[in-house]
């Protein structure tokens, strides 16, 4: 079957305020609204799109993390995901040991393509697409504005510092996602209640055989340094003089 | 001592600025011996600028037609292959550097660092997290190799003077052919790099339409500026998403930076707070741009920028 993996994180949401807890331990996260990360969404609705094309039979949403995790896959689920794995997971898993749980999922559903987002909002770490390509050994194709799939291989645009990158690559491959790729669909009620019926399979990270280790540490959290509030101006002309002063303009 | 290897990012012609940056990072760890890593497939002009830099002692090519355009797949194992002499492997946390070194730690076996502001030890880092709105100090166990991306905007780049020796390292065979570059369309513009510039005028929404953004080539020219824009601007058409400031696009420390029309979205200060001073000019006097700022004016874009044109510039 032609099946895409498409990966999932359960993140602080985009909107929330991040604060820091006063003893540096962390971020305050309990209470918080949690969501898909958004660079996932676009990672589902780009696998969505494929298949509502023909380019693909199958859509499996995957994520690691607390049996909560659910939640977010159900709304993959509802989005258009076919069925769903959480690989359970009470504490976080580094993206190293993330990409070996993908290596594991991607070795038994055999994929021709999976979709990751380019990073996760909440510690951008921007490694999991690249690292599960290497342990894979496959192409990679990061920060995808555009995928174009012509039979065992893909041509993807990629947003670089330089402009957009066009790169072709053999199938399967792993593309993570950039914003640009498109704009994720809206879940409607009826779906979110079909979602309850499509299977969601719950595999302990001992049973695919990944042991995660913790290989960085964070010793400590802080709020960001503030800068200064500055001086209103009332012109262009006290403007002008004011950045001449400073020596910042001819 | 540690040992660091930094791969240079280059257009095969010319440095990137970005890898001047990265030995400056390597520098604050303390009796770094650093080693620059050109992969090109002509890497001659290159070598010799990185040999220039400051407290670098070598600097190695790996030289092969495949390293013609850097596509991390080919790379990565070729750094990873030499990588095993080094105690720490930097590069820049530009895309050349987001794509490829997380391969490369992944071949080593180890975990990376991402967006290295900061150095405390050397196994010892601080970096940003939550789009800035926390950093967090990471720690390896000592002995551990460590793979890091370098957030260019934390650090000067390093002068010149050095005089490197310059060598060879075996290119490893069977590299990778599945992957294959196609094009690049790079807007090619007179003006200095968004990067790298001292000076950056950005415009926002408030701009209108493509067309409306030429007011601010035309005063960016007048300074010698570099022109950004915020994702809402990209997004809307109004300029290239190359232009892009803000957490998922470039991350920018220039001296001045002057926001037209951006109501200042966090994702946007991300990618700003390292600016020296930062002027803003809003019409909207709420706009959360103007907590930041240097210099605020509330007023009509349209009529402030040809304003600030007659009166500022050479």
């Amino acid at each position: 079957m032609k099946r895409i993996l498409v990966g999932i994180k359960r993140v602080v949401d985009y909107n929330v305020r991040i604060r820091v807890k006063p003893d540096g331990s962390g971020v305050v996260t309990d209470g918080v609204k949690m969501s898909i990360n958004p660079f996932d969404e676009i990672a589902l609705e780009e696998a969505i799109r494929i298949k509502e094309k023909g380019g693909a039979e199958e859509i499996v949403a995957v994520t690691i993390g607390p049996q909560d995790t659910q939640q977010q896959l159900r709304t993959a689920l509802a989005m258009g995901a076919d069925r769903a794995i959480l690989v359970e997971s009470a504490a976080a898993v580094e993206p190293l040991d993330a990409a070996h749980v993908f290596l594991k999922l991607a070795e038994r559903e055999q994929p021709f393509l999976v979709i990751l987002g380019k990073q996760a909002i909440d510690d951008d770490n921007n490694q999991t697409g690249q690292m599960l390509a290497a342990l894979w050994n496959r192409p990679q194709a990061t920060f995808a504005s555009k995928i174009e799939l012509a039979g065992d291989k893909a041509s993807v645009t990629r947003e670089v510092d330089a402009g957009l990158e066009t790169i072709e690559v053999d199938l399967p491959a792993v593309v993570t996602t950039d914003l640009r790729l498109n704009e994720p669909r809206y879940v409607k009620l009826p779906d979110i209640m079909k979602a309850k019926k499509k299977p969601l399979e719950t595999l302990a990270l001992s049973a695919i055989g990944v042991e995660p280790r913790q290989r960085v540490k964070a010793v400590r959290f802080e709020p960001p340094p503030q800068r200064q509030k500055g001086v209103m101006v009332k012109s262009a002309q006290e403007l002008a003089e004011a950045l001449k002063k400073k020596g910042l303009v001819a | 001592m540690s040992k660091i290897l930094i791969v240079a990012e280059h257009d095969g012609a010319t440095l990137n600025p970005s890898t001047a940056k990265c030995v400056t990072c390597a520098n604050a760890i303390a009796g770094a011996e650093i080693t620059v890593v050109v992969a090109a497939a002509d890497a001659k002009a290159v070598a010799a600028q990185a040999a220039r830099l400051q407290n670098v002692t070598k600097v190695l090519t790996l030289e092969s037609p495949a390293n013609e355009h850097a596509l991390a797949a080919v790379l990565a194992p070729q750094i990873a292959s030499i990588a095993q002499a080094y105690t720490h492997v930097f590069g820049p946390s530009t895309t050349f550097g987001k794509d490829l070194m997380p391969r490369v730690a992944a071949l080593l076996d180890t975990a990376q660092i991402s967006d290295v502001m900061a150095v405390e030890s050397p196994t010892r880092f601080r970096r940003p997290i939550y789009a800035g709105n926390a950093i967090v100090t990471a720690e390896v166990d000592a002995g551990t190799r460590v793979v890091a991306t370098v957030r260019t905007a934390s650090f000067e780049a390093a002068g010149e003077g050095g005089s490197a020796t310059i060598e060879a390292a075996p290119v490893p065979a069977d590299l990778p052919t599945h992957t294959r570059f196609v094009s690049v369309s790079a807007a090619k513009s007179d003006r200095p790099d968004l990067q790298t510039a001292k000076r950056v005028i950005s415009g926002g929404r408030a701009l209108g339409s493509a067309e409306n953004f030429k007011i601010l080539y035309s005063l960016a020219d007048k300074l010698g500026a570099a022109v950004g824009a915020s994702r809402a601007a990209v997004d809307a058409g109004y300029a290239p998403n190359d232009l892009q400031v803000g957490q998922t696009g470039k991350i920018i420390a220039p001296d001045l930076y002057i926001a037209v029309g951006i109501s200042g979205a966090i994702q946007h200060l991300t990618g700003i707070k390292d600016a020296r001073t930062i002027v803003a000019i809003n019409k909207d006097p709420e706009a959360p741009i103007f907590e930041v700022a240097d210099y605020g004016l509330v007023g009509d874009l349209f009529t402030i920028l040809p304003e600030l044109e007659q009166l500022l510039g050479k």
